[in-house]
């Protein structure tokens, strides 16, 4: 199994979370769940493909690529 | 990410709150979009008292409800996600919850996500177990299949839990008894604290507030926080797998198919303007015949109140003044104000009910990321179309500064409801006419000039990030709301009480005095010339050059109190140069604007100059008070101003040019 930048990961596949590079974001990507195990989906995605929103834990969290590529998953 | 430095601004409001009530102090906390201002807002009603944080731009809010006799108050944290906090709202709910200014503090959780929101519970009870847990929304997770399992989320937690739906007022009473006996078995006290069992080490130090799961008390920098909160995550894991059902882990179908129509490549964008411009086409051919109405009613009730004061045998010119000055003023703006803005704002009210806004905001998102700005920033633009004023004070969800003051300075581009009159009546008497054909075609140039307004924002957002404001978009990450069904009565009311008469009634305020001014500079003179004229003849050479004539400018200057009264002071201006009038309706207004010199041109104009000139006292004020700085508040009323002058340059000369 491959590990992914998240962004990089397509719309509507479920995947689990690897780790979180250590970034200026990464604290608040923690509190919002997006923590090592859980898992993730990518639901939709703007216009332009960037944000992409995303389904973690029951809620939709719109992320800008360049942050959610801190966010490495596999699938 | 500072935990380190806790300031004692508690201390500081707890005198002010105490003085309110006799019961408990009851803090209420949680993460954004659960729901916890409707909690706060369905125990207090209306015995609410709201202030400013001291020191911070930070409104917060407090209120009170009596139980058992007693009056206890309820203070309203900001909403955060965790006690590590990464902005100036989160800092407060840290200071409030961990310093102890409260007997009992109620977590309020969304039922739908419960999971996350266990990640501030738990943070909040590594310190004390005073607390209740209130599960709200339960019925709308009751609906996505998601049953909660309360008495087994109490055992879990060891603290009272309640299962609420604020909305409908469920599970109150039950929320109201358990704080009394959460309170009644109280603990926090320092001696007698339970030692705090997740932090790996300070091994029970009482005094340790955030370690949470942290490798020390002390080490709150990233690793520390992550290591924290990865923790908590696997025991918020471990009880939703014991108190959480789902009858159906799929995301809701519809959800998400509505989602992506709003969101999707091609049909995003359309839709998106679609709806602005239905919006705008309901509001243009809903006001048109009330406001008519308004205003010829007015007329006659002017008349019949001249006649009443020269019976009386008032002087003349005490009537002018009352009728020709403050009459006229105020009843022009409640005639072309009032009928636009109760359809537009419950319109407004119900996209942002349905949960639309945020979805407009991540489509918009890539472009602020371009301009070196917040996505957020467009819904500080969707408040300046109620009120500037309220879009600037809006910029706070903002969280980095430099992108805070890209938001503020650009924000009055966004034509707000005083100036969406002058851009209503002028398209109506100039382009459109009425009529229901006509309105679509209004209600398109209308969609064309807040487009106009929007590609402003995006420009000079950009021209500021790549000069004065230097600096690269930092991270965003934005809550999509499930679309919820709105209320339609409560957006109704809300809408008319909240917006549309306190806007409207601080416009009636403001016109008012500015009326009698007005009235005055047209009709006290120097040299043989009224003050007014007299001033309109400086500027006048001036203004050719843009296309508008000294008049026009004399009027923008003395709308400066409020952008509502331009088109009055404009009127004022005309007539008392001879050309007396009876404009009952609006075509009359056409005649009277003609009679004056003005062209098509200076209509478009006028309407440019209207979108892009200079914020109003009110707006620049609380720039002031928002950035505390005179120079950012004198850029926000600069740049502006020269956007708005170029572009009539570039248009008085293009027509110079052709005719």
């Amino acid at each position: 199994m491959n590990i992914y930048d998240l962004p990089s990961i397509p719309v509507g596949r479920s995947c689990t979370i690897d780790y979180v590079a250590d970034s200026a974001m990464a604290g608040r990507l923690y509190d919002l769940g997006f923590t090592p195990g859980a898992s993730v989906e990518c639901l939709f995605a703007a216009p332009s493909g960037n944000p992409r929103a995303y389904l973690i834990r029951g809620t939709v969290i719109a992320l800008r690529n360049s942050d959610a590529a801190a966010i490495k998953a596999r699938y | 990410m500072d935990l380190s430095s806790p300031t004692n601004n508690v201390s500081s409001v707890l005198p002010d709150i105490k003085r309110r009530g006799d019961g408990l102090i009851v803090a209420l906390a949680g993460n954004p979009n659960v729901g916890k201002s409707t909690v706060f807002n369905a125990l207090t009603g209306m015995r609410q008292h709201t202030g400013n944080w001291p020191g911070k731009t930070v409104d917060w809010a407090f209120g009170t409800y009596s139980y058992n006799g007693h009056e206890n108050i309820l203070v309203d944290t900001p909403g955060a996600y965790s006690l590590f906090p990464t902005s100036a709202e989160e800092e407060v709910t840290r200071d409030f919850i961990t310093e102890g200014g409260s007997d009992v503090i109620v977590i309020v959780c969304d039922a739908s996500c419960l999971e996350r929101n266990l990640n501030l519970v738990l943070q909040i009870l590594s310190f004390t177990s005073d607390a209740v847990v209130c599960v709200n929304l339960i019925d709308e997770a009751a609906k996505k299949g998601i049953h909660v399992d309360i008495a087994e989320l109490e055992r879990l937690l060891g603290i009272p839990a309640v299962a609420t739906s604020a909305r409908s007022g469920a599970g109150l009473s039950e929320l109201m008894e358990k704080i009394e006996r959460a309170a009644a078995s109280k603990s926090r006290d320092k001696e007698s604290a339970g030692p705090c069992t997740r932090c790996a080490g300070c091994r029970g130090n009482a005094a340790c507030k955030y370690g949470a799961g942290a490798e020390t008390c002390t080490d709150t920098g990233l690793s520390g926080r992550k290591t924290s909160t990865s923790v908590i995550f696997r025991e918020a894991e471990d009880i939703c797998s014991k108190v959480v059902r789902h009858d159906d882990t799929a995301y809701d179908g519809i959800q998400l198919k509505l989602d992506r129509l709003l969101t999707q490549r091609s049909t995003g964008i359309p839709v998106m303007l679609v709806l602005l411009a239905v919006v705008f086409y309901i509001t243009m051919v809903g006001a048109n015949l009330p406001s008519e109405f308004l205003w010829s009613f007015f007329s006659r009730l002017g008349n019949v109140l001249d006649a009443l004061l020269y019976a009386a045998g008032y002087p003349e010119i005490l009537h002018s003044l009352l009728l020709s000055g403050v009459y006229r003023t105020v009843t022009w703006v409640v005639s072309f104000m009032l009928p636009p803005m109760a359809i537009f704002f419950p319109l407004f009210t119900l996209l942002e009910d349905l949960g639309y806004l945020p979805r407009a905001a991540f489509n918009l998102d890539n472009v602020f990321l371009k301009c070196g700005a917040c996505g957020k920033q467009s819904l500080t633009m969707c408040m300046g179309f109620g009120c500037n004023a309220a879009g600037v004070v809006g910029c706070r969800i903002i969280e980095s500064p430099r992108e805070r003051l890209v938001a503020v300075i650009t924000n009055s581009f966004v034509p707000c409801n005083g100036r969406f009159p002058t851009l209503v009546a002028l398209i109506t008497v100039f382009f459109a006419g009425t009529g229901a054909f006509s309105s679509a075609l209004s209600a398109v140039m209308l969609t064309g000039f807040i487009l106009l307004g929007v590609f402003a924002t995006f420009f000079v957002s950009k021209l500021l990030s790549s000069t004065v404001l230097k600096g690269f978009a930092s991270s965003t990450a934005m809550e999509m709301p499930p679309f919820r069904r709105p209320q339609v009565g409560r957006v109704i009311v809300r809408s008319v009480f909240d917006r549309t008469l306190f806007v409207l009634g601080r416009a009636a305020v403001t016109a008012a005095p500015a009326g009698l001014i007005i009235w005055l500079m047209a009709n006290l003179s120097v040299g043989g010339e009224s003050l007014l004229s007299f001033c309109a003849g400086i500027l006048d050479p001036f203004a050719r050059v843009f296309g508008l004539d000294g008049i026009i400018l004399t009027a923008f200057i003395l709308s400066l109190p409020a952008n509502e009264i331009l088109i009055p002071v404009m009127i004022m201006a005309y007539t008392s140069s001879g050309t007396l009038i009876e404009y009952e309706s609006l075509s009359e207004l056409y005649e009277l604007f003609i009679a004056n010199g003005w062209t098509a041109l200076t209509a478009l104009n006028v309407m440019f100059f209207s979108i892009m000139h200079w914020p109003c006292a009110t707006t620049l004020l609380t720039i002031k008070k928002e950035t505390g700085s005179f120079k950012w508040t004198l850029v926000s009323f600069i740049v502006p101003a020269i956007c708005g002058l170029t572009l009539c340059f570039i248009t008085a000369s293009v027509y110079r040019a052709v005719f």
